[in-house]
C-alpha cells in the first residue's frame, strides 16, 4: 500500500503523448447532448429504490429456468419436439376407446422419457445457477455512508453506490471513475474479457473529481449523472456529470466496464452507473442459442419420413377398415354389427374409418422411436462423462479437466471442417520471452524457439521415415538419391542448435530465455563494437513506459509494463546488467553493473519527451538527456518503420540485421528494431518548442499535428540492432495444429491483436511459413479513404480480392500455398456488403486465414459467414469474453478454461484447459462420438421399422380392425427395456479403432466431415433392412403357424402364441443385428446385448407367472405353451438367421472388396502386423494425413522440396561444368 | 488475496515465484479402465475365414433341421373334408335362412383313410374367413368373470353381449356368444369311434383361467339374435373345454381348433362315416367349414414350409459360402494390406 502511494506521486499522464489525451477543449465545448433518460444520483443509492429511477439490481442470472418456471417451461421445451408432442396426443387419446392400447402402455414410456430429459435439463441449469451465484457473491468495498467503506456482495450493489475497487479486482458494474491511487486520477484497466486486447488501457477521471481520493471525502459527495440508456456499445458513452453546480461532459475514458480488471493501480473510486443486466458487457451477451448437431437435424428429416410413412399406412389401414366395415362386416354376425358402439358402426363406415385413422396413428406409433431422443440423451451424457473424465485432457497446471458443458453436440465434434481460433490466451500464453537479439550485425542467443525445436523433432521423425520408406517414389517421378535427402535434412538440422538440456541447469527467469556467453556477465564489452552494445542495452532499459516495483522476496525488481514485450525487454536489460530501478516524474534511473571500474553505477536519464506507442505509429521513442548532457533519441519499433527512417550512415548493419530479422521471423519470433539518434541541444530546443506548441494547441487536428512533429524528430536514425521475443505459445500448440491440419481441418485465426503480432504467431504456429504467398487485404492508405469515402475503399478492397483470386487461379505449382491476412477495418467493409461471398471464396482457397484487429462482433460475423457460406461445421475456440460471440455463433464453441475470466467457458459448449487438448477432443472423442451416434440412430430406425411394420401387416389379416398381435406389455417393454440398452451400449462404448490409432491416423477423422456414416444411402439402407426384417419376421411366422397344430399334442396356435413367437424373433433379430454392427465388445456390451435376450425370456416367464388377470392369454405361455414346442425354437432360429443374412453378406462383401480405412487398420491390429512390420506401420502413419499446406509437416516438406530443388540445380550445374 | 495469485500472471513480473505448481490434484480424474474407455474388449473382425465358416455353419445346421422337419411333416397324415356346402340340402336357395331356422341339420359324410394313422388322431374343425382377430371381437370378453364367481358382474368389457334384460350373461362377450356348435360323431365299419374331448384345452386355462365355481347363466337366452352353441349351465366353465378352446382367439381368419381325439389307430382304406350336426352359421359371411383328422409329429401338424424354409436358407448359405470362397480364391485381398487404405488407393485424391 505504501509503495503504491509513493508510486502514485508520479503524474503518469505526463508520460503519454498520444493515448490518454486530456480533453482540454471541454471548457469551451459545454456539456454533451444526452439522448437517454438515465439519471444516477451519486452516493445516494436509496433514491434508486423507487420507480422511475429504480434500475435493475446487480444480480445476474444466466439460467434458463427458475424454481417456478421450471416445470411449465421445461415441459413446453420437451413437447416442442414433434415426436414427443405426437406421443403426448397418443397418450391422451389412449384414455378413450379409440386407442388400441391400454393407457398405461402409452403414458408410462412417455412419462419416463420426458421425465429423464427434464431431469437432465434441471441438472444442467443448476450448474449454471451455481456459477452465477459464485459471481453474485463476490465481495467489493462499498461506501456505507459517513466515509466508511465496507464489503458487500456484488449482487447487492445498487446504482449510485460509490465503490472502491482494488488492484487486480474485477469491476462489479459499469462505473464512473472518480479518482485513483495515482494523483492525476488515471488507472490501468485490462479489458481482456471484453475485447480480448492484452494491452492495458488507460482510463482517467475528470479533473473536478480528483480530490475525492480517500474514504473520508465521500462523506458529503453528491452528484448527478445524466447519461445514455443501457446499450451494448462497449466503446461509446455519452453523459454529463452535474457536480458542484456545474455540468461536466463524460466520455468513455471515464467509464470502467464490468468484467474488466483493475491493473497496476492500487485502488480506484467509482460510482455505479449501470448494474447487472444493464451493464455493457451483459447487454452484449446474447442469449446462448440452443445448438443442434447436424446429425440431429438430419434425424428430424428421417422422423418426418417416418411420420409420412405412418400417416400413409394409417390411411391405407383406415380405408381398408372403412371398406371392410361397409361391405363385409354387416354379414359378420359374430360381431353383432347391429349393435354398434361409438367407434364401430357399419351403418356409418366413413365415421368409423375416421375414428380408425386415429387408432391406426397410435397403433403404428411404434415406427417412431419414442425412446430415441431419451436414449440419445443418455448416451450423450455418458459420452460427455467420458470427455470430462479423460485423463489425457487433464491439465496438471491449472487442475482443469475438459468439460462437455452441453452434451448434445458430442457427435458434431467429429464433423468439424473449419476451426476459428482466437489467438491470445488460446494459441499463446500471453507471456513474452526475450530469446535472441542481433546487435551491430551479430546474432546472439543460442536457445531455439519452440518452433525450431518442434521442427527438429518433426524432422527426426521424417528422417526415420525417409530411411524406412522408399522416399523418392513418394512424390512421384522425381528421383533423388538417398544421400541427397539425408544431406538435405542435415542442412536443416544444422541451422538449429538445440540446447534444451541447458534449460534445466539454471532456474528460468520469467520473460528471459536468452542464453549466450558472449553477452552475459559483462562479456559483451569484449565484443567488437562494444559501444553499440552499450547503446542497445540502454535503449532496452530506458525506452519504455514501465514502472519498477521492488520485490522483497527475490531482492530484484519486477516491472509493471503496458505490454508483456516491454516487460521482457526490461528483464533482459536487467539480466544484461542494466537494471532499471526507479522512475521519477522526469527521470529514469538505471543501475549499470558492468562498468570499467567494476562497481555498479547508478545513472540518471532525464526524460525530455516520450513519444509513445500507438498501433498506427508502430514505434516508440524517448528523448533523454544523460548525465553528461548528451541528448539522445532512443527508438524502438517495427523493422519496416525503423528501416525507413535510417540515416545514410545509420545503415551499416542494415543488411545483416535484416537477414537476422528474417530468420527470427521464420522461427516464429516477434521482432523489433532498435535505433537511436544523437541530437544537438539547439536542434532539440527548436523541435521541442514546436512540439510543446502543438501539445497545447486547441482543435481537432492536434493529434495529427503532434504526430507530424514527432515524425519529424524520428528520422535520421542509426540502427543498433534488433530483438526477438518469443510470444510463448501454449504447450503443444504447433503440434496440435499440425495434427489438426493433417486431419483435414482448416484453421482460421481471428485476433484482436495487431497485424504484425498475428503474423508472427502465424509463423510460430506454422500457419504461415516462408515461401507461402501472403495475401494482405487492407485499406492501405487512410488518406485515400478519406477522399473517396466508403465507396472508394470498397472498390479498392474488391479489387484486391479479385486480383488475389485471379492469382490463385493462375497458380500452377500444386505445392503453392496462400495465406490470407485481413484486418478488422477491411473486414468491416467486406462483411456488410455483397463482397462477402467473393471474400469467402478467396478465403476458402487459401491454406490459412488470419484476421487481425477484429472486434468481438466481427469474430461472430466471420464465424457466421463461414458457417453459412460453406455450409460446413465450424468450431470456434477462445478464452476471453471477446470470443463469446463467436463461440455462440459457431456450430461448436470451445472455451479455454485458463486464468482469465469464465465468460468464454460459460458460453461454450465444451471447455478445455489448453488448446492442445483440442486434438484429442476432435480426433478421438469427436470421431468416436460421431460414429457412435450415427450408427445408433441408424439402428434405432431399423429396429423400429422392423417392429412397427409387422403391426401393419397383421392389420391386413385382422380386417384392419386395429388389433395388435402383441401383448401390450411386450410393446411397452420393446422400446423402453428390451432393445434400448444394447443400443445405448453401442452409443457409449463402440470404438472402431483405439484412441492411439485415431491419433496416429488423423486421416480417419475425415470420415466425419465427409459424413460417411450418416448419408442418405446408409440411412435408407438401414431402413430397407428394417423393411426386409419386418417382412421376414411376419410372414415366416404366419406361414409356420398358419393353421396346423404346432405341438405334438395337437394344439393349434392362438394369437398370443403367434404374437409371442414373432416377438421373440424380433428380439433375437434386432439384438443379433446390433451385435453384428458392433466391432468392440467389452463385457458391458456382451452383458447388455445377450442380457436383453435373456431378459425377454425372463420377462416372459415372470409375466406368465402372474395372475391371468394381468397376463391374460400370456398366462404361463412360455412354460406351458411355447417352451415345449420345438417349432417355437426352430422358428426363432430360422427367422433370426434369415433376418441377418443379407446384412452379414453385405458387410462381408463390402469388407472384402471395398474396405474402409478403419477396416484395414482393424485387420492390421488384429493380426498384430503393426508389431511385426513396424516399417509399414510407421510409413502408413506418416501417410495417413490429409494433403495440407499448413502445419509443421507441411513446412518441413516445403523445406525439403526447396532443398532438393537446390541440390538438383547444383547437381546439374556440376554436371554441365564437368 | 487475489493479487498474490494473479501477480505471476501480470504482464511482466519477472523472477517471481511460479505459483502455477500443480495444485488441487484431487480434480484429476481417477484412473479407471472404464472412464478412460480402455476396458478389455474383444474386437472380432469379419475375416474371410470367419465369413465362410459362418455361412458353412449355418448351412450345416440348417440343412439337417430342414430335412428332419420335412420328414416329420411327411409322416403326418391329414384328412381334410369341407362340408359346409355339401351339408345343405340341394334344394335350399337361402342358405343363411336354412341355417338360422331351428331343426335337425344332421349330415352324413364318409372319409377314406389314405394311410395308416397312428393314434392319437386329432379331430379339428377349421373355419375360413372368420375374423376371430377383429378388435371388437377380441376385446369382448371378461377374464375376471370367467375366473371367479365373485366377479360375475365384471362385464364392462363384454359389450355388446354383456347383459340381457338387465341380467348378467355368464360367460359374457362376443367370443363366448359365438361359440362353435357343429358336432361330429365317427364310426368305422358301423362301430362307434370314440372321440375323447377331455384335455383338449391348455391345462393352465382349465385350472387358473376358467373357474370351477363359475356356471353359465343367462347364456344364449336371447332368441332374436342367433348366436352359437349353448352351454350346460350345470357344468362349471373349467370343464367346458370346447368353450375354453374357442376362447383362445386365433391369429388369422383361417384357423383350426381342436375338437377331440380319436384314440385308436386307423388303417389305410378304412372308411369312416361322420355324422355331423351342421349348426354353425358361416354362410352369411361365405366362410368355409372343414373337418380335419390329423396325426402329429414332434413338430406338430402337416407343414412342409418350415422344412423347405430351412433347406432354402441352408442352401443359400452354402451357396454364399461357395461364392465367397471362389471370390477369395480368384481375387484375394491380403488382410491388413495397407495398399487398400484410402490414401494409397487414390494418392492425393482428397
Amino acid at each position: 500500500m505504501t509503495r503504491g502511494r509513493i508510486r502514485s506521486k508520479i503524474r503518469r499522464s505526463n508520460l503519454y503523448t498520444f493515448s490518454c489525451l486530456r480533453p482540454q477543449t471541454t471548457d469551451t465545448e459545454g456539456p454533451n447532448a444526452v439522448q437517454g433518460s438515465r439519471v444516477v444520483h451519486c452516493n445516494q443509492p436509496q433514491l434508486h429504490l423507487k420507480k422511475p429511477l429504480k434500475y435493475c439490481s446487480n444480480f445476474i442470472s444466466t439460467t434458463k429456468y427458475n424454481v417456478v418456471t421450471f416445470l411449465p417451461k421445461a415441459i413446453f421445451e420437451q413437447f416442442r419436439r414433434v415426436a414427443n408432442l405426437y406421443f403426448l396426443l397418443a397418450a391422451v387419446l389412449s384414455l378413450t376407446p379409440i386407442s388400441p392400447f391400454t393407457p398405461v402402455s402409452m403414458i408410462a414410456p412417455l412419462a419416463f422419457v420426458v421425465g429423464l430429459s427434464m431431469a437432465k435439463e434441471a441438472l444442467e441449469d443448476s450448474r449454471r445457477f451455481v456459477q452465477d451465484m459464485k459471481v453474485n457473491l463476490r465481495k467489493v468495498s462499498v461506501h456505507k455512508g459517513d466515509g466508511v467503506f465496507g464489503y458487500r456482495p456484488w449482487h447487492k450493489i445498487r446504482v449510485g453506490d460509490v465503490l472502491k475497487v482494488e488492484k487486480d479486482q474485477f469491476f462489479p458494474a459499469d462505473l464512473l471513475l472518480l479518482s485513483s491511487s495515482y494523483e492525476d486520477g488515471i488507472c490501468y484497466v485490462e479489458t481482456m474479457n471484453l475485447d480480448g486486447e492484452t494491452n492495458l488501457k488507460v482510463k482517467r477521471c475528470l479533473e473536478t473529481t480528483l480530490s475525492l481520493n480517500d474514504d473520508e471525502s465521500f462523506k458529503d459527495f453528491l452528484g448527478k449523472i445524466r447519461c445514455e440508456d443501457p446499450n451494448p456499445s462497449l466503446y461509446t458513452f455519452v453523459g454529463n456529470l452535474e457536480y458542484d453546480r456545474q455540468v461536466f461532459p463524460l466520455d468513455p475514458t471515464q467509464i470502467l466496464l464490468r468484467d474488466s480488471k483493475l491493473r497496476n493501480t492500487a485502488f480506484v473510486y467509482g460510482v455505479v452507473v449501470f448494474t447487472g443486466h444493464d451493464s455493457k458487457v451483459m447487454q452484449n451477451a446474447t442469449k446462448s442459442p440452443s445448438k443442434r448437431s447436424t446429425i440431429e437435424k438430419k434425424m428430424d428429416y428421417i422422423i418426418y419420413i417416418l411420420f409420412t410413412l405412418l400417416v400413409l399406412i394409417s390411411l391405407i389401414s383406415s380405408l381398408g377398415f372403412a371398406v371392410k366395415t361397409k361391405y363385409q362386416v354387416p354379414d359378420w354376425w359374430y360381431l353383432q354389427p347391429k349393435k354398434p358402439d361409438g367407434v364401430f358402426d357399419p351403418t356409418n363406415p366413413s365415421l368409423s374409418g375416421f375414428y380408425h385413422l386415429i387408432t391406426a396413428l397410435i397403433l403404428y406409433g411404434y415406427l417412431i422411436p419414442i425412446s430415441l431422443y431419451v436414449s440419445i440423451e443418455v448416451v450423450k451424457v455418458l459420452q460427455a462423462t467420458f470427455i470430462n473424465q479423460d485423463r489425457h485432457m487433464y491439465d496438471e497446471e491449472s487442475g482443469n479437466t475438459a468439460q462437455a458443458r452441453t452434451s448434445n453436440l458430442n457427435e458434431e465434434l467429429g464433423q468439424v471442417d473449419t476451426i476459428l481460433s482466437d489467438k491470445t490466451g488460446t494459441l499463446t500464453c500471453n507471456q513474452m520471452d526475450f530469446l535472441k537479439c542481433s546487435i551491430a550485425g551479430t546474432a546472439y542467443g543460442v536457445h531455439s524457439s519452440e518452433v525450431e525445436v518442434a521442427a527438429v523433432q518433426q524432422m527426426a521423425i521424417q528422417e526415420e521415415d525417409v530411411d524406412l520408406s522408399n522416399f523418392p517414389k513418394r512424390r512421384g517421378g522425381r528421383h533423388v538419391s538417398r544421400d541427397n535427402v539425408e544431406r538435405a535434412s542435415e542442412i536443416e538440422l544444422e541451422t538449429v542448435i538445440t540446447s534444451s538440456n541447458e534449460n534445466d541447469l539454471k532456474p528460468t527467469i520469467k520473460g528471459f530465455s536468452f542464453e549466450d556467453r558472449r553477452l552475459m556477465n559483462g562479456n559483451w564489452s569484449k565484443e567488437p563494437n562494444a559501444d553499440v552494445h552499450l547503446l542497445f542495452f540502454r535503449i532496452l532499459a530506458i525506452c519504455h513506459t514501465a514502472i519498477p516495483e521492488y520485490n522483497e522476496a527475490t531482492g530484484s525488481f519486477t516491472y509493471e509494463a503496458e505490454s508483456p514485450d516491454e516487460g521482457a525487454f526490461l528483464v533482459a536489460a536487467r539480466e544484461f546488467g542494466f537494471e532499471f530501478f526507479r522512475r521519477t516524474q522526469s527521470s529514469v534511473f538505471v543501475r549499470e553493473r558492468y562498468t570499467n571500474s567494476g562497481e555498479p553505477v547508478e545513472k540518471e536519464y532525464k526524460i525530455l519527451n516520450l513519444l509513445d506507442f500507438t498501433s498506427k505509429r508502430k514505434r516508440m521513442s524517448v528523448i533523454v538527456q544523460d548525465q553528461e548532457g548528451q541528448i539522445l533519441l532512443l527508438c524502438k519499433g517495427a523493422d519496416s518503420i525503423i528501416f525507413d527512417r535510417l540515416s545514410k550512415n545509420g545503415k551499416v548493419y542494415e543488411e545483416t540485421t535484416t537477414k537476422h530479422l528474417n530468420e527470427y521471423g521464420e522461427a516464429g519470433l516477434r521482432t523489433l528494431a532498435l535505433a537511436y539518434r544523437k541530437l544537438e541541444e539547439s536542434q532539440y530546443a527548436t523541435w521541442n518548442n514546436e512540439f510543446q506548441k502543438a501539445k497545447t494547441s486547441i482543435g481537432g487536428d492536434r493529434e495529427a499535428m503532434l504526430e507530424r512533429i514527432s515524425d519529424m524528430m524520428e528520422r535520421e536514425l542509426i540502427l543498433v540492432g534488433a530483438t526477438a521475443v518469443e510470444d510463448k505459445l501454449q504447450k503443444g500448440v504447433p503440434q496440435c495444429i499440425d495434427k489438426l491440419a493433417q486431419a483435414g481441418l482448416k484453421i482460421w485465426v481471428l485476433t484482436g491483436d495487431k497485424m504484425e503480432t498475428a503474423i508472427n504467431i502465424g509463423f510460430a504456429c506454422s500457419l504461415l511459413r516462408q515461401g507461402m504467398k501472403q495475401i494482405c487485404i487492407t485499406t492501405t492508405n487512410s488518406d485515400a479513404l478519406v477522399k473517396d469515402g466508403k465507396e472508394g475503399a470498397k472498390e479498392n478492397i474488391l479489387n484486391q480480392i479479385t486480383n488475389a483470386t485471379q492469382m490463385i487461379k493462375l497458380e500452377k505449382d500444386p505445392h503453392a500455398a496462400f495465406a490470407l491476412i485481413i484486418d478488422g477495418k477491411t473486414l468491416g467493409y467486406v462483411l456488410d456488403d455483397n463482397m462477402k461471398h467473393q471474400f469467402l471464396g478467396l478465403a476458402v482457397d487459401c491454406a490459412s486465414v488470419i484476421c487481425c484487429r477484429v472486434s468481438p462482433k466481427q469474430k461472430a460475423e466471420v464465424t457466421r459467414l463461414v458457417k453459412e457460406g460453406t455450409g460446413k461445421t465450424t468450431l470456434a475456440i477462445g478464452d476471453g469474453a471477446n470470443d463469446v460471440g463467436m463461440i455462440q455463433e459457431a456450430d461448436i464453441g470451445v472455451g479455454i478454461s485458463g486464468v482469465e475470466g469464465m465468460q468464454a467457458v460459460m458460453a461454450s459448449d465444451f471447455s478445455i484447459a489448453q488448446f492442445r487438448f483440442l486434438e484429442r477432443l476432435l480426433v478421438v472423442h469427436g470421431h468416436w462420438c460421431y460414429k457412435r451416434i450415427a450408427q445408433m440412430v441408424c439402428y434405432f430406425f431399423y429396429k423400429n421399422i422392423a417392429f412397427g411394420l409387422t403391426l401393419f401387416y397383421f392389420e391386413a389379416f385382422a380386417a384392419f380392425s386395429g388389433q395388435s398381435i402383441y401383448d401390450d406389455w411386450y410393446m411397452l417393454l420393446f422400446n423402453v427395456i428390451l432393445t434400448s440398452l444394447p443400443v445405448i451400449s453401442l452409443g457409449v462404448f463402440e470404438q472402431d479403432v483405439s484412441s492411439e490409432v485415431c491419433l496416429q491416423f488423423p486421416a480417419l477423422y475425415q470420415q466425419g466431415p465427409k459424413n460417411l456414416f450418416f448419408d442418405w444411402y446408409r440411412i435408407l439402407g438401414w431402413m430397407g433392412n428394417g423393411l426386409y426384417s419386418s417382412l421376414v419376421i411376419f410372414f415366416l411366422n404366419i406361414v409356420i403357424f398358419y393353421d396346423q397344430a404346432f405341438r405334438v399334442g395337437g394344439e393349434t396356435a392362438d394369437m398370443e402364441a403367434v404374437g409371442t413367437t414373432m416377438f421373440t424373433c424380433i428380439i433375437w433379430a434386432v439384438n443379433c443385428q446390433i451385435a453384428l454392427t458392433m466391432s468392440h465388445f467389452t463385457w458391458i456390451q456382451h452383458l447388455l446385448v445377450w442380457g436383453s435376450i435373456v431378459t425377454w425370456y425372463l420377462f416372459l416367464f415372470l409375466y406368465g407367472m402372474m395372475s391371468p388377470l394381468i397376463s391374460g392369454n400370456a398366462y404361463q405361455i412360455l412354460v406351458e405353451v411355447l417352451g415345449p414346442a420345438p417349432i417355437y425354437w426352430a422358428a426363432t432360429l430360422l427367422v433370426t438367421i434369415t433376418c441377418n443374412l443379407p446384412y452379414l453378406a453385405h458387410i462381408s462383401f463390402q469388407r472384402c472388396f471395398n474396405p474402409m480405412d478403419h477396416h484395414i487398420i482393424q485387420e492390421i491390429k488384429y493380426y498384430k502386423k503393426d508389431i511385426e512390420d513396424r516399417h509399414m506401420w510407421t510409413r502408413e502413419r506418416s501417410k495417413a494425413r490429409q494433403e495440407t499446406k499448413i502445419g509443421f509437416t507441411a513446412r518441413v516438406e516445403a523445406k525439403i522440396r526447396q532443398l532438393r530443388g537446390r541440390l538438383q540445380k547444383k547437381h546439374s550445374s556440376n554436371l554441365s561444368a564437368s | 488475496m487475489m493479487s498474490s495469485n494473479t501477480a505471476s500472471s501480470s504482464a511482466a513480473v519477472a523472477g517471481s515465484a511460479d505459483s502455477a505448481a500443480p495444485r488441487r490434484n484431487s480434480k484429476k480424474p481417477k484412473y479407471s479402465r472404464f472412464t478412460q474407455q480402455e476396458l478389455p474388449a474383444c474386437k472380432p473382425i469379419l475375416t474371410p475365414r470367419w465369413v465362410i465358416s459362418a455361412f458353412l455353419l449355418v448351412s450345416v445346421v440348417f440343412i439337417p433341421i430342414g430335412v428332419a422337419s420335412l420328414f416329420a411333416s411327411r409322416d403326418v397324415v391329414e384328412i381334410v373334408d369341407r362340408y359346409d356346402n355339401d351339408c345343405i340340402p340341394d334344394n335350399t336357395t337361402d342358405k343363411v335362412n336354412y341355417i338360422q331356422t331351428p331343426g335337425d341339420k344332421s349330415c352324413n359324410r364318409s372319409i377314406t383313410v389314405p394311410k395308416r394313422m397312428k393314434q392319437p388322431i386329432y379331430v379339428y374343425y377349421q373355419l375360413d374367413n372368420f375374423y376371430q382377430n377383429h378388435r371388437r371381437y377380441v376385446k369382448s370378453r371378461s377374464d375376471a368373470q370367467l375366473r371367479d364367481n365373485s366377479s360375475a358382474s365384471d362385464t364392462s368389457s363384454c359389450k355388446p353381449e354383456d347383459t340381457y334384460n338387465g341380467k348378467i350373461i355368464v360367460p359374457c362377450g362376443l367370443i363366448a356368444w359365438s361359440l362353435f356348435n357343429d358336432t361330429y360323431s365317427f364310426s368305422r365299419n358301423s362301430s362307434q369311434l370314440n372321440v375323447n374331448k377331455k384335455d383338449i384345452s391348455w391345462k393352465s386355462d382349465r385350472e387358473h383361467k376358467f373357474g370351477s365355481d363359475v356356471y353359465p347363466s343367462n347364456f344364449q337366452s336371447n332368441d332374436t339374435v342367433i348366436g352359437g352353441a349353448s352351454l350346460n349351465s350345470s357344468i362349471p366353465l373349467s370343464q367346458q373345454e370346447d368353450l375354453i378352446v374357442w376362447m383362445r382367439t386365433a391369429a388369422l381368419p383361417t384357423f383350426r381348433k381342436l375338437y377331440g381325439r380319436i384314440e385308436v389307430d386307423l388303417e389305410p382304406n378304412d372308411v369312416i362315416s361322420v355324422t355331423l350336426q351342421n349348426n354353425y352359421n358361416t354362410y352369411s359371411f361365405n366362410g368355409k367349414k372343414k373337418l380335419v383328422l390329423s396325426t402329429t409329429s414332434w413338430l406338430g401338424g402337416k407343414n412342409d414350409f418350415l422344412g423347405i424354409a430351412y433347406l432354402t436358407v441352408g442352401g443359400l448359405c452354402f451357396f454364399l459360402a461357395l461364392v465367397f470362397t471362389l471370390v477369395y480364391l480368384v481375387k484375394p485381398r491380403r488382410l491388413g494390406d495397407p495398399s487398400y487404405l484410402s490414401w494409397n488407393r487414390n494418392p492425393g485424391g482428397h
